[in-house]
């Protein structure tokens, strides 16, 4: 039933709705939301239920520590990300030197690279036995323990290891928020007697201030979830206390209390995030943009902003992917070709599978948003969409819990009425791992087809209906061409996120099955960095896809702003 | 009397490309100037070269006497102390209207701010909103702020950057008629940049017309309605159409329309061919005349009506007839000349 007040922007669609766009696929809808916040509200559920003890033990012994480590990443990693990111931004947003045309999608780079990844390689260069500190012992003839060295697997090498690569966000958002604001708001504060850099303290970054701040939290989720790094480094953080909670002390149920606790700390930065991002709305100044005036630097002040742009993208990327890429030359002998090649497939496998679902899932829904889009669909829609910002180790505790409860009812009613034993259904099959996947990367489908859909103005479906085209054929002739470029990016960018994610994959995976991302981990954990480092290379190489797709839409954003003049 | 502004031989160049060449000006105190052209002529830029904005490439800009602007120097724009209007008013989206308009008073005392932005607030009657956020203004009012602003820190010179683009049409000639007299009632010397002859007209007191990058005439609104410096202000310049000739005298010239001039010498030779500018208003309909031509077309004017005749050598004339002389299309009627000055040009 439609009435007019909550009729969406519709259009050519609308006469689906009565065929067979009817209510029942409207309910499987609501159910699949459903059934995808499921995780979710396992764990905020759990905060009430009892662990018999071991919940007192570890707010007794590691609690403390947990917090107090996961505080100091946050802290330290909030305060470099902010002196990379933003500096940089205005740099190549404001001024030309040279490179910096380069430095404008090359700063984005250190996306590609996931934070374990970077760890493994910066330990395997830097540590005693590394190339680095070999060369100073032989070079000044000392001994380890004559010198000081900085200890990378450290609480300060894992804010560092974290800084370089989380960074892109700050970068991203503030310089898209640059690139954004009027250069006439810039040119009258001039006007008014302001020196450049008044121009910048008092107009650029407090207009900037709500994009720089919901780049900050997205970073600062990204460090909460972080689990590769911490654990290599033996720094203990929340994600690694989940961890140890389940495998080592074997309760489930005060796993899900601690990832309820990182949950609480996520939401806060979600509110921030999504506060910052309305108030951005109103800063908007200008629907008009003028050429941008870059100003040419000259002398000491075009060295330093080489260096300062530069450095990050250096320590960021280009090191460390240079060190993969000549260890994977190094020891591509030593790889057995056969268990590569499986490795690769599987990885494959999993990812295209998240994708394509993810992918179908997304135009699903979204389509039923823009036609129907009713409260409590809209609402589900929006506990679906925290699904990206929640670490992979909850949302993993969060599987567990309710599949294990699945199989086991299951198994028990089988058991008692048929005398059948089903076992595990769904526990440590590829079913829950995939369903992990979905519950955090389909709300990246999501935002990609939304975004998409919302640029097919209403007014698009009146004009073909008004020349006679029937739905499907709009669906055909106006949407699918309008719509192509947002589906491959939405299902390019959960393929990569999937072949990065560690902790949900090391958690959820049915025995023996490995991936890419597990086998470098593993071979990381076992001290063969080197041999890790054809995976690392592959998985790095396809994080590379969305860094161009990105970069790509961010030269767009901006009429008359052409990078190529 | 030194000059608020002047430009001697002033070219500026973007990104290698000539925009501006070799223009000169002088604007004294307390008049409004108007560049007035079509978009891509350059008076943006030249406006941007005189805020500082752009460098020039030859020539010199001078502010109340000192030069600010030439082949070696180009003064920072926070110490030129220009005020700049722009076209999307370009008002701080985080800050109130108070805030706006005391940005640039930072040097003053709170008292002192305090009282300049009342008085502001009161001359372009925006009172009633200072402590609210830009997006909650409409067009007009943030356009009063944006000039209220700009005219804060009392500058040597305010410069317009088309400040009533964005408004909607009614309003705009009403409003640059207001914002005129508040300038006048704070002696500002300003210049602004137009491609609308109305709104020049009813704002500036000197107006320059530009074409690719030149400046064609600078002069009074009559002036150069009146007395155009070239074929192409007179066709940019109000309505009217050109008549070929033929000089017959030195102050007289032989067209469709018969003898055409005065007493003024228009400086062509004997016999040469030139064309004559023909105004709606030098084309009087008078039943009584000898002169007949044909309507071919009419537009209502509200108080007059707009007649497209055909004389009958071919040729087409505007006329601007009061309303109530009603005259169908394909009509005869007859016109008279009447014409204070001969604006005639050699015949290309």
């Amino acid at each position: 039933m439609i009435n007019s007040v909550d009729r969406a922007p519709e259009g050519a669609l609308s006469s689906l709705k009565t065929g067979i766009y009817s209510r029942l696929p409207m309910l499987g809808i609501l159910l699949l939301c459903l059934l995808l916040s499921v995780p979710v509200l396992t764990i905020l559920t759990s905060i009430t239920s009892s662990s018999d003890g071991v919940w007192q033990h570890l707010y007794d012994t590691v609690l403390g520590d947990y917090v107090t480590h996961s505080l100091t990443l946050l802290v330290g990693v909030g305060l470099v990300v902010l002196v990379l990111g933003i500096g940089p931004a205005w740099l190549v947003t404001m001024t030309r030197f040279p490179g910096s045309r380069i430095l404008e999608w090359a700063l984005v780079l250190p996306l590609a690279m996931p934070a374990y990844i970077i760890a493994y390689t910066y330990t395997g260069m830097l540590d005693v036995g590394g190339p680095l500190q070999v060369w100073i012992r032989e070079t000044f003839d000392v001994r380890f323990g004559d010198y000081w060295f900085p200890n990378v697997r450290s609480l300060a090498g894992a804010v560092a290891m974290l800084s370089l690569v989380l960074y892109p966000y700050v970068y991203l958002l503030s310089r898209t928020a640059f690139l954004e604001q009027s250069v006439c708001v810039l040119e009258v504060s001039r006007t008014l007697g302001a020196s450049p850099w008044q121009a910048f303290t008092r107009v650029a970054m407090p207009l900037a201030r709500p994009a720089i701040i919901a780049g900050l939290s997205l970073v600062l989720m990204e460090t909460l979830a972080d689990y590769g790094t911490v654990q290599y480094f033996g720094v203990s953080a929340f994600t690694t206390g989940i961890f140890r909670t389940w495998f080592g002390l074997g309760s489930l149920t005060a796993a899900a209390q601690l990832a309820a606790v990182l949950l609480i700390f996520i939401l806060f930065l979600v509110m921030i995030e999504h506060w910052s991002r309305h108030k951005a709305r109103y800063h908007h100044t200008s629907n008009k943009y003028s050429r941008l005036p870059q100003i040419p630097l000259t002398g000491w002040k075009r060295a330093a902003a080489m260096i300062y742009c530069i450095l990050p993208v250096l320590l960021g990327f280009l090191i460390p992917f240079i060190q993969l890429s000549l260890w994977a030359v190094d020891t591509w002998h030593l790889v057995d070709k056969d268990s590569f090649f499986t490795l690769f497939m599987n990885s494959l496998e999993l990812a295209s599978i998240t994708a394509i679902i993810a992918l179908l899932l997304g135009v699903f829904i979204t389509y039923s948003k823009r036609l129907r889009p009713t409260l409590p669909l809209r609402g589900i829609v929006r506990v679906m969409g925290l699904g990206y910002a929640i670490p992979g180790t909850v949302i993993a505790v969060g599987v567990l819990i309710p599949f294990a409860w699945f199989d086991n009812t299951l198994d028990a009613w089988m058991r008692a009425h048929f005398d059948i034993a089903t076992g595990l259904l769904l526990s440590g099959t590829l079913i829950a791992v995939v369903f992990a996947y979905l519950v955090r990367f389909l709300p990246v489908a999501l935002n990609t087809l939304d975004a998409g859909l919302g640029k097919i103005q209403p007014t698009m479906d009146d004009v073909g209906r008004s020349m006679g085209l029937s739905p499907l054929q709009i669906l055909r002739r106006v949407h699918v061409p309008l719509l192509q470029g947002s589906l491959l990016t939405a299902s390019l960018l959960v393929f990569v996120d999937v072949l990065k994610e560690l902790p949900a994959t090391l958690i959820l995976r049915p025995f023996n099955f490995n991936t890419l991302a597990i086998r470098t981990y593993e071979l990381a954990n076992q001290e063969r960095l080197a041999e890790a480092s054809s995976s690392a290379l592959m998985i790095v190489l396809a994080g590379i896809i969305p860094v161009i797709i990105l970069s790509k839409s961010i030269s767009r954003s901006r009429p008359g702003h052409d990078s190529s003049t | 009397m030194t000059q608020v502004l002047e430009l001697k031989d002033v070219s500026v160049a973007l990104d290698g490309n000539p925009i501006v060449r070799g223009i000169s000006l002088q604007l004294s105190h307390g008049t409004i100037g108007c560049l007035l052209g079509p978009s891509g002529c350059g008076k943006t830029t030249l406006l941007r070269a005189i805020a500082g904005f752009e460098r020039v490439q030859q020539g010199e800009i001078s502010i109340a006497g000192c030069p600010v602007s030439n082949q070696q120097l180009c003064l920072p724009v926070e110490k030129r102390h220009v005020g700049m209007v722009f076209q999307d008013y370009a008002l701080f989206p985080h800050l109130t209207v108070t805030e706006n308009i005391a940005f640039g008073l930072s040097a003053m005392s709170r008292v002192d701010r305090q009282r300049r932005v009342h008085e502001l607030a009161e001359m372009l009657k925006i009172g009633d909103f200072l402590n609210a956020y830009p997006h909650r203004l409409s067009g007009g009012q943030q356009q009063r702020v944006a000039v209220a602003r700009a005219m804060a820190p009392k500058p040597g010179i305010l410069l317009l950057d088309e400040p009533f683009a964005s408004l909607d049409v009614e309003l705009r000639e009403q409003i640059a008629r207001e914002i005129r007299v508040v300038l006048k009632q704070d002696g500002i010397t300003a210049i602004l940049v137009s491609h609308n002859q109305y709104e020049a007209f009813a704002m500036a007191d000197e107006i320059g017309v530009m074409r690719a990058g030149e400046l064609l005439q600078w002069s009074t609104p009559f002036e150069l309605y009146h007395q155009p410096a070239c074929a192409y202000v007179a066709d940019f310049v109000g309505e009217g159409v050109f008549l070929n000739g033929t000089v017959v005298d030195p102050s007289r010239v032989e067209t469709a329309l018969g003898l055409l001039g005065g007493d003024e010498l228009h400086g062509y030779p004997m016999g040469s061919r030139v064309t004559v500018l023909i105004r709606p208003d030098d084309v009087i309909h008078d039943d009584a005349s000898p002169t007949h031509a044909r309507v071919v077309d009419k537009a209502f004017r509200g108080a007059g009506y707009l007649y497209t005749l055909a004389l009958p050598d071919g040729s087409h004339v505007l006329s601007l007839a009061p309303s109530h002389h009603a005259h169908t299309e394909g009509e005869m009627i007859g016109i008279h000349i009447e014409m204070d000055h001969l604006v005639a040009f050699r015949a290309s």
